[in-house]
C-alpha cells in the first residue's frame, strides 16, 4: 500500500514551496518589513480562525470567546519570554509549566470524582473543578519557586540563541495549554447553555479578559505587563518559519481530527444535536473537545502573535476585535479549512495591506467601511462563504471505495420495492 | 376511563414467555401543570413487535422521549433488561441498547450517507483522540475496519451504492430507510420507531412494512412503534397499546383493538363508538 497519495504530496509540496519561497524572499530582503509582518499576522489569524472554525463551523457553537483565549495565550507567552530575555530568569516558564501540569492533574481527579457522583449538575461539578484548580495552582506556585533556580542555571549553560528559542517554543506551547485549560474550566458550565446564550457568555468572557489585562499590574502584581499602558520589551522572535510551521501543524491536526470518528462525532453535534444524542454520542464531551481544541489553537496563535511586534496592548484584545476571526471564518466558509486559511491571509494582506496603500492619505479608516460592505456583498452572493464546502486535496474527505464483495453483489432483501419508488 | 389494572399487559397476553426487554411501570411525565403521561405501563418481551397508537397529543412521543432519556420521568420506573434506566443520559441509554428514529426524520442532513451511519458506530471506534490526531497505524486499521463494517451494513439496506450522497438529497423513502439503518447501526436490542410511515406514499408504506419485518428477523430485534397509519399498525404489530390523554385505554392484539369501543371513541368520538358497536359484526374499523 502506498504511504502517501497524490493529494497529500501535492498539498505538502505546495505548502512547503509557499513557506520556503517567502522565507527566501525575506532572507534576500526583497519583502519589506510591512509585508512580512502582514504575512505573519495573516498566518496567526489563520490559526485563530481554524480554531474558531472548529468550534463554530464544525461543532456549531457560536463563540465570541476566541479573542479572549488569543489574549490569554499572547500574554502568557509574552510574560515567559519577557522574563527570560530581560531578567535571565526562567521563573515565568517554570511556574506556568508547573501550573498547567498540576491543573491538568486536578482536572483528571475532578473528572473521576464527577463520574463517580453520578448526575451531578454542571454548576456543582464546575465548583468542584474550580476548588481543585485553585488548590493545584497554589501548590504549583510553591513547588515552582523551588525549581526556578536550577532550571534557570541549566538554561544559561546553553548558548544564548538556543536557550531563547527553547524558551520561545515552550512559551508558545504553554500559551496554548493555558488557554485550553481555561477554556475547559469555562466551557463546562457554559457549553450546557443553548447556542445563543453560549455566544453571549463567551462575549462576556472576552470582555472580562480584556478588563483583567487592563489591570494586570495592579490586580495580579505582574508589573512587567504594565496593565493598560501596554507591555513592551517582548523579544521579537516570532519568525515567519516558526509561525508557518505552527500553521501547518494546526491545519494537519485539524484535518486529521475531522477525518476520524471523533471528528465525525463533533460534526454530528452541529448537524443535529438531538439525533447525535440518540445515536449514542456524548454531545457534552464533543462540545468540550471542540471548544478546548479551538482555544488551544487560539492560545498558540496568541503566543506567536506576541512575538511579532514585541508589543502587546489590552486594546488589541478588545471584544470588537473578537469579530475579526468570526468574519474570517464566515468569509472563508463555515466548515472549510482551506477557505479559512485563504480568508485569513486575504484579511491581513488586503485589508491591512493593499487597502491601506490604495486608499488616499487620510482615508485609511475607510477600510472599515469597505470590509463590512465586502462582507455584505459576499453574504448575498455566496452565503456559504468564499469556498463554500470546498477543500483542497488532502484536506478533502475522500469517499472510501466499496469493499470488493459489495460492488456488484445484490443482497436478497425486501427493499427492492423501494428502489423503484426512489425516483418519485 | 378504565382502570389500568383491568387492562392486560401485552406480556400477559403473550403466549411465548421470552424474557422481558422493556418494563415500564406507572410512568408519569408532567410539564408544569400538564400531565402529558399518566401512570403509563408497558412490558415488552424479547422479539415482540408492539404498536403504540392514539390520537394526536395522546403522549406517545413523550413516552419515547422519556424512555430514551431526552426527558426525565416525573415518577415511575423504566427497566431495560432488568436495569433501571431512569436518570441516565440519552447517549448512555443508546449505548445500552435502545435506539430510536424520530417523527420528522432527523438525519445529519449535510453529511454523506456513509458518515450518517459511521457516526452511529462512534462508540465502537477503538481508537483515542491521539490516534485520531496522528493518523497512526492503529488509526488506519481501525478506521478502515469501521468504514468497511459500515459499508457492509449499508448494503443490507441497499444503500451502499449511495454512500457518497448527501443525506438531505435522498428521496423521502430512502431518508427513512437511512434513519432506520442508522438507528440499527447503534446495535440496539430494542428499536423505537416514531411514526416511520408518516408522509409516505402507499408504495413506500408497503416496502416499509416489509423492511420492519425484515430487520426484526435479521437483527433479532424487539420493536416498539408509534404509528398513525392503521394499515401499518394492523399489518405489522403483534400487540397494540392505545393511549389517549396520556393514559393507556386499551391493550390487545390488532383484531381486538379494532373493535374496542374505547379506542373508537378516542379516535372518532362517542357517536361513532355507539354506531360501531351496533355494526360491529358487519364492519371493521378503517382509517
Amino acid at each position: 500500500m502506498k504511504r502517501f497519495d497524490r493529494g497529500t504530496l501535492l498539498f505538502f509540496g505546495v505548502a512547503l514551496a509557499f513557506i520556503l519561497t517567502i522565507q527566501v524572499l525575506i532572507s534576500l530582503n526583497l519583502l519589506g518589513d510591512f509585508w512580512v509582518t502582514l504575512l505573519r499576522i495573516g498566518a496567526v489569524m489563520a490559526i485563530v480562525s481554524i480554531g474558531l472554525n472548529l468550534i463554530y463551523g464544525f461543532n456549531g457553537q457560536f463563540s465570541l470567546g476566541q479573542w479572549g483565549f488569543f489574549a490569554i495565550g499572547a500574554y502568557t507567552a509574552a510574560d515567559i519570554t519577557y522574563r527570560w530575555a530581560n531578567d535571565q530568569s526562567a521563573s515565568g516558564l517554570v511556574i506556568v509549566l508547573l501550573v498547567t501540569l498540576f491543573v491538568g492533574l486536578s482536572f483528571g481527579i475532578s473528572s473521576k470524582l464527577v463520574a463517580r457522583a453520578r448526575g451531578l449538575d454542571p454548576l456543582s461539578s464546575f465548583f468542584l473543578y474550580l476548588v481543585l484548580v485553585i488548590l493545584a495552582a497554589i501548590i504549583a506556585v510553591f513547588v515552582g519557586r523551588l525549581l526556578i533556580n536550577p532550571f534557570t542555571s541549566f538554561l544559561i549553560m546553553l548558548p544564548g540563541w538556543l536557550s531563547m528559542q527553547i524558551v520561545f517554543i515552550l512559551a508558545v506551547l504553554l500559551a496554548g495549554i493555558v488557554s485550553a485549560e481555561v477554556s475547559y474550566l469555562f466551557g463546562m458550565p457554559v457549553l450546557s447553555l443553548g447556542s445563543d446564550y453560549f455566544g453571549i457568555a463567551t462575549l462576556g468572557f472576552t470582555i472580562i479578559v480584556k478588563v483583567l489585562l487592563d489591570n494586570s499590574d495592579t490586580m495580579f502584581g505582574l508589573v512587567e505587563m504594565k496593565g493598560a499602558r501596554g507591555m513592551i520589551g517582548i523579544p521579537k522572535i516570532g519568525s515567519w518559519l516558526w509561525i508557518a510551521f505552527f500553521l501547518l501543524a494546526v491545519i494537519v491536526i485539524t484535518r486529521n481530527l475531522l477525518h476520524s470518528s471523533t471528528g465525525r462525532a463533533i460534526v454530528s453535534v452541529r448537524e443535529d444535536e438531538l439525533a447525535a444524542k440518540a445515536m449514542g454520542i456524548d454531545v457534552a464531551k464533543q462540545k468540550i473537545l471542540a471548544f478546548v481544541l479551538g482555544s488551544l489553537f487560539a492560545g498558540l496563535a496568541g503566543g506567536l502573535y506576541a512575538h511579532i511586534n514585541g508589543f502587546l496592548h489590552p486594546n488589541t484584545f478588545n471584544f470588537i476585535k473578537s469579530f475579526d476571526p468570526m468574519i474570517i471564518v464566515v468569509f472563508g466558509g463555515l466548515g472549510s479549512i482551506s477557505g479559512t486559511v485563504i480568508a485569513a491571509f486575504g484579511w491581513a494582506l488586503v485589508l491591512e495591506g493593499v487597502l491601506r496603500l490604495v486608499l488616499p492619505q487620510g482615508f485609511e479608516t475607510w477600510r472599515f467601511v469597505v470590509y463590512p460592505l465586502l462582507l455584505l456583498v459576499m453574504m448575498l452572493l455566496r452565503p456559504k462563504g468564499l469556498m463554500g464546502g470546498f477543500e483542497f486535496p488532502y484536506l478533502r474527505q475522500i469517499l472510501p471505495p466499496l469493499p470488493k464483495g459489495l460492488q456488484k453483489a445484490r443482497i436478497e432483501q425486501p427493499s427492492q420495492v423501494e428502489e423503484t419508488s426512489a425516483g418519485d | 376511563m378504565p382502570n389500568n389494572d383491568s387492562i392486560p399487559t401485552s406480556a400477559d397476553v403473550s403466549k411465548a414467555k421470552t424474557p422481558l426487554v422493556l418494563d415500564v411501570q406507572d410512568l408519569s411525565k408532567n410539564f408544569g401543570g400538564l400531565k402529558a403521561v399518566k401512570e403509563f405501563s408497558l412490558s415488552i418481551r424479547q422479539g415482540e413487535l408492539v404498536g403504540l397508537i392514539g390520537p394526536n397529543g395522546a403522549g406517545k412521543t413523550t413516552v419515547f422521549n422519556v424512555i430514551t432519556g431526552l426527558y426525565v420521568a416525573t415518577s415511575g420506573t423504566i427497566k431495560f433488561k432488568e436495569q433501571d434506566i431512569v436518570g441516565f443520559q440519552p447517549f448512555e441509554i443508546t449505548q445500552m441498547g435502545i435506539a430510536r428514529t424520530f417523527q420528522n426524520i432527523r438525519l445529519f442532513p449535510n453529511l454523506t450517507v456513509l458518515d450518517n451511519v459511521r457516526i452511529a458506530y462512534h462508540p465502537h471506534a477503538h481508537y483515542g483522540l491521539l490516534d485520531s490526531v496522528l493518523h497512526n497505524k492503529q488509526f488506519s486499521s481501525k478506521d478502515k475496519e469501521l468504514t468497511e463494517r459500515t459499508q457492509e451494513f449499508l448494503s443490507v439496506f441497499n444503500l451502499h451504492e449511495r454512500q457518497g450522497e448527501i443525506a438531505k438529497n435522498l428521496p423521502y423513502g430512502e431518508q427513512r430507510r437511512l434513519e432506520i439503518a442508522r438507528a440499527l447501526a447503534a446495535e440496539p436490542t430494542l428499536l423505537l420507531l416514531d411514526e416511520p410511515a408518516a408522509g409516505m406514499n402507499s408504495k413506500e408504506v408497503v416496502s416499509l412494512m416489509e423492511l420492519i419485518h425484515f430487520i426484526r428477523d435479521r437483527f433479532k430485534l424487539t420493536i416498539l412503534l408509534i404509528e398513525h397509519q392503521m394499515r401499518v399498525v394492523m399489518g405489522v404489530c403483534e400487540w397494540i397499546t392505545v393511549m389517549d390523554f396520556g393514559e393507556v385505554i386499551a391493550r390487545g392484539n390488532p383484531a381486538d383493538i379494532q373493535l374496542n369501543p374505547q379506542v373508537i371513541e378516542a379516535y372518532l368520538g362517542r357517536g361513532a363508538a355507539a354506531l360501531s358497536q351496533k355494526l360491529s359484526e358487519k364492519r371493521t374499523y378503517a382509517p
